[in-house]
């Protein structure tokens, strides 16, 4: 029962704070919704017994990539008119109907498949050594492959942001 | 999901704490602002222009390589725990994963991205 509440309570806050980061004007409100956004969900991966992911969570995501996005939003500085006028009525009936459409999608094909019970785990499930088991056994190829993707990442940024290269 | 108590205790122990203190400054503080109090204060020198500055893109390089080393490290804590039973096949598969980042950061180097130009 508890844990219920719990649930709605971080779920129902994300989706509020989600949606917050949409629709504020202002692009550093947007940020700051969306550190509480990724907090709630660190809640809820806590309450899902995922608990290094929980953690990272909070220390990568809602730490040093909201950081990253601050000062991208900083770099930018984009003044109240160039933000564009938001009387983009057609624009935004056509998306909430697309919205709707995607919404309802969701509730009713994908949550019967998900809620159609799955075998209880471990207390020790979302621990460092379970994810550590699993991540240096049978998921050792996404690992490997995850230091490519962070190599992109250092050569893109390098390219982007030095002015001269040689 | 047990355990997490006196997490929820110490957040909402610190957001009570921030409100009652700003709360109380507020409720408290007595208030009577003239325009030299209420500018913006920078070591006693006068303001000059507006803090909203662009900010230089050498932050962005800064930030980003902290990420990414940032997110090694995420990879490098499981690894250090279980650094015993993975034995030499971990070690060799961390080699792998510190290698190709090692090039990255010998890149970010040798292009001077490391350097505050």
């Amino acid at each position: 029962m508890g844990e219920a509440i719990l649930f709605w309570f971080f779920g129902g806050l994300t989706c509020v704070l989600a949606l917050l980061v949409i629709v504020m004007r202002n692009p550093v409100h947007s940020a700051m919704a969306l550190i509480g956004n990724l907090f709630c969900i660190a809640a809820l991966f806590a309450m899902l017994d995922a608990h290094f992911l929980a953690a990272i969570q909070v220390l990568v995501y809602a730490g040093a990539i909201l950081v990253l996005f601050l000062f991208v939003i900083m770099l930018l500085n984009l003044k109240d008119h160039e933000l564009g006028n938001a009387r983009q009525t057609a624009t935004k009936i056509a998306g909430a109907i697309l919205l709707c459409w995607v919404a309802f999608k969701l509730i009713f094909r994908v949550m019967p498949s998900t809620t159609a019970g799955f075998p209880a785990v471990g207390d020790d499930y979302g621990t460092v050594e379970t994810v550590g088991r699993f991540l240096f056994g049978p998921h050792l190829l996404p690992f490997e492959v995850a230091s490519i993707l962070l190599l992109a990442a250092i050569l893109g940024s390098v390219a982007i942001a030095k002015k001269k290269l040689w | 999901m047990l355990g997490y108590g006196a997490v929820l205790v110490l957040v909402a122990l610190g957001g009570t704490i921030a409100v009652v203190f700003v709360g109380l400054s507020r409720y408290l503080g007595p208030r009577n602002a003239n325009a030299a109090k209420l500018t913006t204060y920078e070591c006693g020198v006068e303001p000059v222009k507006t803090a909203r500055e662009r900010f230089p893109v050498r932050f962005y390089l800064v930030a980003m390589l902290f990420i990414v080393f940032d997110i090694e490290a995420v990879f490098l804590y499981p690894w250090a725990l279980l650094f015993r039973e993975l034995g030499l096949f971990g070690l060799i598969e961390m080699a792998v994963f510190l290698m190709v980042l090692v090039v990255g950061l010998i890149y970010a180097w040798r292009k001077g991205a490391l350097e505050w130009e």
